[in-house]
């Protein structure tokens, strides 16, 4: 069952990536640090080097938390859809194969919050 | 077996309310919080309108207790004398 | 009360029979499909609807007498509160920014339930029923008029109760009371009656009205103890329509069975996600506390609820699916969502804090197996850093579930170190989901939930800045623009609790309370 309708019933989804003016979401999260309640949402446009995310936006968003000054970058883990990842920083969000509404996480090892909480 | 609850608004309309239903269930217990009280009772609760009237000296109609409830739990069984909450198990 | 109760010509059943039943009749002008076209289409059986029967026999009559009685006192109460400042008289101001959120996100939702019941009111084809659900719908409007009324004292004098409706529908967390509600009444008349009347009212409300309430007169907000005891005592007569509600279709035919465990399952998950605001409320925003969530979720949904469905078990129903989930959750939920709302504490129309020491030592004895070691150091670690003029507020929009429309606060079951992930592919698009049972309540109607409003996306589409703004002209702060959407003061309504004008006002009005200069 789709829906339960009188009659023939189809939704329109609010959130085609044609709705975000050149953007497409990308949702970032980072693990064992609850500081940061839940994952975060950009848009982004296709052609964005991922680079530039973790160079230029993500301080903005995390640069408040103790541990992000001490992040290896060369050791860090990235997951897509819960799976292994491995971006090319070099390589835009599309080359990369990032699509609307793809999820990131990425794990920091060794670095595990506010007194070792995970916050 | 478990528990019902009928919970009310304390104040001077439902004292004698509490009362009878104390004297008429002795397995029923009354938790208090500000402003209000919850009796619980194993299985069943009845609530009589004879015991109400005696203490208040006037007749009591069951329904004005919709003025004071607060919530309740379990199967209602209600006639014009008696206000019954029970489980079917 | 003081009336004079006649002797009565007719037994209660009787002029029960007489005032409801009796006054119906069949249609003949018209078939009956086309008279009550919405009682077929979503699967339920009703051979006779007879069969369906108010306990409490309460007739029109009757109802108009004791909700008159109830209104005088409640008005009484409240031009007394009001008369004598009472707003002063409560433990903190902290307390205050509890009932903006009762206001913004539980009012509007009584001015729902009132349209809904007054379209299942007409949908159902029985008369008994039909009586019960206008009942309702008038109840429903009461309560949303008397805490307006109640509440409005509080506008006078507080920030952030200014434009409750016009927040409701744009505000981001308003969306989660929203698009619940808007979920149950555009569903058949007999999923609305299992999901408001059943899952909502009797299984829910009262960890809302009883101890959140008790707890206000605890605090010593007389308006909103009156409006909610009030409220409540309505609601005793809610909660048995929707258990005769599901008792009547139960039994009505076999093949229904199948259809209310599922509505069952969706809708005390939806509704356990709707009140995670709740427990936060209480265990966080009172200053003088009656319980903690914890223990309210104990009485009111394990033991209350508990011995419901053990009852129902004879006609083949059982404990919803995410019951073992929610006993996990209780641990952590007011924990996590109060964290939330202090990240997006710039956003809303109340103020958030860290807790004192002493708060603090209580949580840490309500929850000695979770919040020492998983909560306190990030909330020492923030009162410290506000303590510093370094207060933390998260300003990247969050990414929120596609059913409940909550950020993606909770985590995973049995690990409340990571945030549970789920997604799934839908006709070529993704969707997200906070939890496995917000994911199956998406799988059953993907076309309804595809059409999810939520409030993150609709910011970076541009649809929440007030008309005529250029997001493209040089300067534009489009996080002003959001808030200027949404009505809401930057500076005065958001933010931290310490250093508002809420609190300041509060201090020195409770001072010259005491003095006559």
């Amino acid at each position: 069952m789709q829906v339960a309708a009188v009659k023939e019933y189809a939704g329109t989804p609010r959130d085609g990536v044609e709705n975000f003016h050149g953007n497409q979401l990308l949702y970032i999260g980072w693990d064992d640090h609850l500081m940061f309640c839940a994952p975060l949402a950009f848009p982004f446009p296709p052609t964005l080097r991922f680079g530039d995310i973790v160079e230029k936006v993500l301080p903005g968003a995390y640069g408040y938390h103790p541990d992000w000054a001490r992040i290896d970058w060369s050791k860090v883990e990235w997951l897509k859809s819960g799976q292994p990842w491995t971006p090319h920083f070099n390589r835009t969000l599309a080359e990369n194969g990032l699509g609307h509404k793809d999820v990131l996480r990425f794990r920091t090892p060794g670095l595990t919050g506010i007194q070792g909480s995970c916050s | 077996m478990s528990k019902v609850f009928i919970a009310l608004q304390t104040n001077d309309d439902t004292r004698p309310i509490i009362e009878s239903i104390l004297a008429d269930n002795p397995h029923a217990l009354p938790v208090e919080s500000p402003a209000m009280v919850k009796i619980d009772a194993e299985g069943r609760l009845t609530v009589k309108r004879e015991s109400i009237s005696e203490r208040i000296g006037r007749e009591f109609d069951l329904q004005e207790l919709h003025t004071h409830l607060i919530s309740l739990s379990g199967h209602i069984d209600e006639s014009d004398d008696e206000f019954t909450l029970h489980w079917n198990d | 009360m003081d009336m004079q109760v006649p002797k009565k010509k007719l037994g209660l059943k009787e002029r029960y029979t007489l005032m409801t039943r009796d006054l119906a009749w069949d249609t003949t002008y018209q078939p009956k499909e086309k008279v009550y076209p919405y009682a077929d289409y979503e699967g339920i059986k009703i051979h006779d609807w007879d069969k369906w029967e108010d306990p409490f026999r309460l007739t029109m009559d009757a109802y108009w007498k004791y909700q008159a009685e109830k209104e005088r006192k409640l008005y009484a109460i409240i031009d007394a509160y009001s008369q004598s400042n009472g707003h002063l008289g409560v433990t903190d101001a902290r307390y205050l920014n509890a009932i903006k959120i009762f206001l913004t996100a539980v009012t509007p939702l009584e001015y729902m339930a009132h349209r809904g019941f007054a379209h299942v009111g007409r949908a159902f084809p029985g008369a008994g029923a039909r009586v019960a659900c206008q009942m309702q719908a008038i109840d429903e409007m009461r309560h949303a008029q008397t805490q307006i009324h109640s509440l409005s004292n509080y506008n006078k004098y507080y920030n952030g109760f200014h434009d409750a409706p016009h927040m409701f529908d744009r505000v981001w967390y308003l969306s989660v009371p929203k698009s619940f509600f808007d979920d149950a009444i555009t569903a058949g008349p007999f999923e609305f009656i299992v999901s408001i009347g059943f899952s909502f009212e009797y299984v829910l409300t009262n960890l809302l009205f009883v101890p959140f309430v008790s707890g206000a007169a605890y605090n010593g907000d007389m308006g909103t103890m009156t409006f909610g005891f009030s409220a409540q005592s309505d609601e005793a007569r809610h909660m048995t329509l929707g258990l005769e509600c599901i008792k009547f279709i139960l039994e009505q035919d076999p093949a229904n069975l199948p259809i209310v465990q599922r509505w069952i399952d969706k809708w005390c998950w939806r509704g356990v996600r709707l009140l995670s605001i709740v427990a936060m409320m209480m265990d966080y925003m009172l200053p003088k506390r009656v319980m903690s969530w914890k223990e309210a979720w104990e009485i009111y949904f394990e033991e209350n609820g508990g011995a419901l469905f053990k009852d129902l078990a004879r006609y083949g129903i059982k404990m919803p699916a995410c019951a073992e989930q929610i006993r996990q959750e209780k641990e952590h939920l007011s924990h996590q969502v109060w964290s939330a709302f202090y990240n997006y504490s710039g956003a809303t129309d109340f103020h958030t804090w860290m807790p004192t020491e002493e708060e603090m030592q209580w949580l840490s004895q309500k929850y000695p197996d979770t919040f020492d070691q998983h909560y306190r150091p990030r909330f020492e670690f923030w009162r410290e850093q506000q303590q510093k003029g370094n207060r933390f507020y998260n300003k990247t929009l969050p990414m929120l579930c596609q059913t409940c429309q909550i950020p993606m606060l909770f985590t995973e079951p049995g690990d409340p170190t990571k945030i549970c992930y789920r997604e799934r592919d839908y006709k070529g698009s993704k969707y997200h989901f906070c939890s496995d049972h917000c994911q199956h309540i998406f799988d059953n109607e993907p076309e309804k939930y595809v059409q999810a409003w939520l409030p993150v996306h609709q910011i970076y589409q541009g649809n929440c800045f007030p008309e005529g703004s250029d997001p493209t002209a040089p300067g534009f702060d489009p996080l002003a623009a959001v808030l200027e959407h949404y009505r809401l003061n930057a500076g005065r309504d958001n933010g931290d609790f310490e250093g508002s004008e809420d609190q300041r006002n509060f201090e020195a009005w409770r001072g010259m309370a005491k003095r006559n200069d």
